[in-house]
């Protein structure tokens, strides 16, 4: 096998043991299954009527507009519980098992972040069936379902770079696990479950700047009215910039960790 | 013999404080040695820095020919590693692990399944196998992460406290392992604060204190170095002091437990025990109980220390090291 080769397979092992570990850990599969299940039945049963408000976006219904949102929130603590899971291993000490293999260290952060990203991709698909099953109509058919579904893979992906650095750095399940709350407050300020243009300020500006607004965006136009060519880009630009301050962080993070044990 | 590993001045600071201070040490291919100390004497963090898990800030150290700091990948494709917490994963079966351990070791799907089959049952875990490693025994765990360290056949093997918290029966079943190992020609760097395991398993010996190696050498030439065995005697009846009398003829006397205990130095161990035993029927004295008494790691613990190890009454170096 080339290098490549056998490194890609080792990903996918860690990828595999992360993402079992999470469905064998209630506490690690709740926020990003049951929580946003629950907030999504609670907000469409009891704010529907907000589709109404003068400047809401044509929606066939508030399941339809809440679905980018419940999505959004599922990748987000998916990221959040990539970390903690990370942060665990490192205080039993599975991380010194993968750091005494002859492995590039990297992979065990990237095998992390595969597992975080396959999570976000099933919650994705968890949201996809209950909006279709409550019938919500996805407006991009089958090219946008999948093009939401990958950009709420790769924002995974992104936001489980930065709890991996958190991770690394502190060593600490409970430092992770207290960002939680700052999690839901970055993500209410952004677009993910209003409309940008029917908030007050200073939520509103706040919102206008926030990155997560650009990817609830582009996850939401497929499926509210179709594949749109700027939401898109502004939805990938934003996942590749988070992406880059991510690895960013856990590399330096991994590097800290290792020089001082 | 070829040096598997090779210390020297090996150093290792954290922030002001150093918690390993100038580590020289050598351990010959297919060697048991035994690394022994107190809690926090610096013997996992030097672990750590042969595993190449932890930086040195001095000195050097090869393990298995590749240097730890500039040839640390190819150290860890030499090297087997059970460290002190039985980093286990408890959602994980032990096949799993194994099946994991392997895949990072570079072994292809099929080979990595047969391994890890072959080493279950080799540690007696078959029937365990697809239970999650949260519900196995300390001794189970122990076995597991033995096997996991052997999934790659390592040249090099580090154990590190690989009994400790054990009970007996689990630990033997440890040492049996690690004899096995070691007779298939592994080299194995084991360090523990049980005296008994040092002076059962390792060839060589290295006690560390407070961060310095303070005596190496085969257990024997270390009990050696303390002194020659002693005779101890049990007075049924007669006098002490006649006694003392007898035997300062035969060696030499040393401070006595008790009013009824008389106890001997002799330069040649058990041949002595004859003419003691004559100077006192001859003597008229009554012995309840004669013993031949050697001297144990453990004196020379105390001799290189000033105190006993498994007592672990010292304040622990690694937590509160020596300052630079």
């Amino acid at each position: 096998m080339s290098s490549f080769a056998t490194n890609a397979h080792i990903v996918r092992a860690l990828g595999m043991r992360s993402i079992r570990q999470t469905f064998r850990r209630p506490q690690l599969i709740a926020p990003i299954i049951i929580f946003p299940t629950l907030l999504l039945a609670i907000q469409t049963g009891g704010a529907g009527g907000a589709v109404n408000l003068p400047g809401f976006p044509p929606v066939q219904s508030f399941l339809q507009f809440m679905l980018a949102g419940a999505m959004m929130q599922s990748m987000m603590l998916a990221g959040n519980s990539g970390g903690i899971a990370l942060a665990v291993d490192i205080e039993m000490g599975f991380t010194d098992r993968l750091f005494s293999a002859p492995i590039p260290r990297f992979a065990i952060v990237l095998g992390r972040l595969a597992g975080t990203a396959a999570l976000g991709l099933f919650g994705a698909i968890w949201f996809f069936a209950i909006g279709l099953i409550f019938g919500a109509e996805i407006e991009g058919g089958v090219p946008g379902a999948l093009l939401a579904t990958a950009l709420v893979n790769a924002s995974a992906l992104a936001v489980g770079a930065i709890g991996a650095a958190i991770a690394l750095r502190t060593g600490s399940a409970s430092v992770v696990q207290g960002l939680f709350p700052l999690v839901l407050v970055v993500l209410f300020l952004s677009s993910a479950f209003f409309p940008q243009e029917l908030m007050i300020e200073p939520a509103k500006t706040i919102a206008a700047y926030n990155p997560l607004s650009f990817i609830a965006e582009g996850v939401r136009e497929p499926m509210i009215s179709g594949i749109d060519a700027t939401h898109t880009l502004e939805a990938v630009a934003a996942i590749l910039a988070i992406v880059l301050l991510g690895l960013t962080m856990s590399a330096r993070a991994l590097r800290h960790r290792l020089r001082v044990g | 013999m070829p040096a598997a590993i090779v210390v020297e001045g090996l150093e290792r600071a954290f922030d002001e404080v150093l918690a390993v201070r100038g580590v020289d040490l050598e351990v010959d291919e297919g060697e048991i040695y035994g690394f022994l100390g107190p809690n926090g004497a610096g013997k996992t963090t030097t672990v750590r820095m042969l595993t190449t898990l932890l930086l040195p800030t001095g000195g050097r150290a090869t393990v298995a020919g590749h240097d730890i700091a500039s040839e640390a990948r190819a150290v860890r494709a030499s090297i087997g590693v059970a460290l002190q917490e039985a980093a286990l994963d408890p959602l994980m079966t032990g096949r799993e692990l194994i099946r994991l351990q392997a895949t990072l070791q570079g072994i292809p799907g099929a080979e990595g399944r047969r391994r890890a089959d072959s080493l279950l049952e080799r540690v007696d875990l078959v029937a365990a196998a697809d239970r999650r490693v949260g519900t196995y025994s300390g001794g189970m765990k122990r076995r597991l992460d033995l096997a996991a360290a052997l999934v790659h056949e390592p040249s090099v093997l580090f154990l590190d406290e690989p009994t400790t918290g054990l009970d007996p029966v689990s630990r033997k079943t440890i040492w049996d392992e690690v004899r096995t190992l070691n007779q298939a020609g592994t080299t194995v760097f084991l360090t523990t604060q049980y005296l008994e395991e040092a002076d059962q398993l390792a060839d060589n010996v290295g006690i560390i204190d407070s961060g310095t190696i303070v005596a190496e050498g085969t257990p024997e030439e270390l009990k050696a170095e303390i002194g020659n065995p002693h005779i101890q005697l049990q007075l049924a009846e007669g006098s002490i002091a006649l006694a003392e009398e007898v035997c300062t003829a035969i060696g030499k006397l040393l401070p006595p437990k008790d009013g009824r205990t008389v106890l001997v130095e002799v330069e040649n161990g058990a041949a002595d025990i004859p003419r003691v035993v004559r100077a006192l029927d001859e003597a008229g004295i009554e012995v309840e109980s004669l013993e031949l008494v050697r001297p144990t790691l453990d004196d020379v613990f105390v001799a290189k220390t000033g105190y006993h190890l498994e007592e672990d009454e010292k304040e622990p170096a690694g937590e509160e090291p020596v300052e630079a």
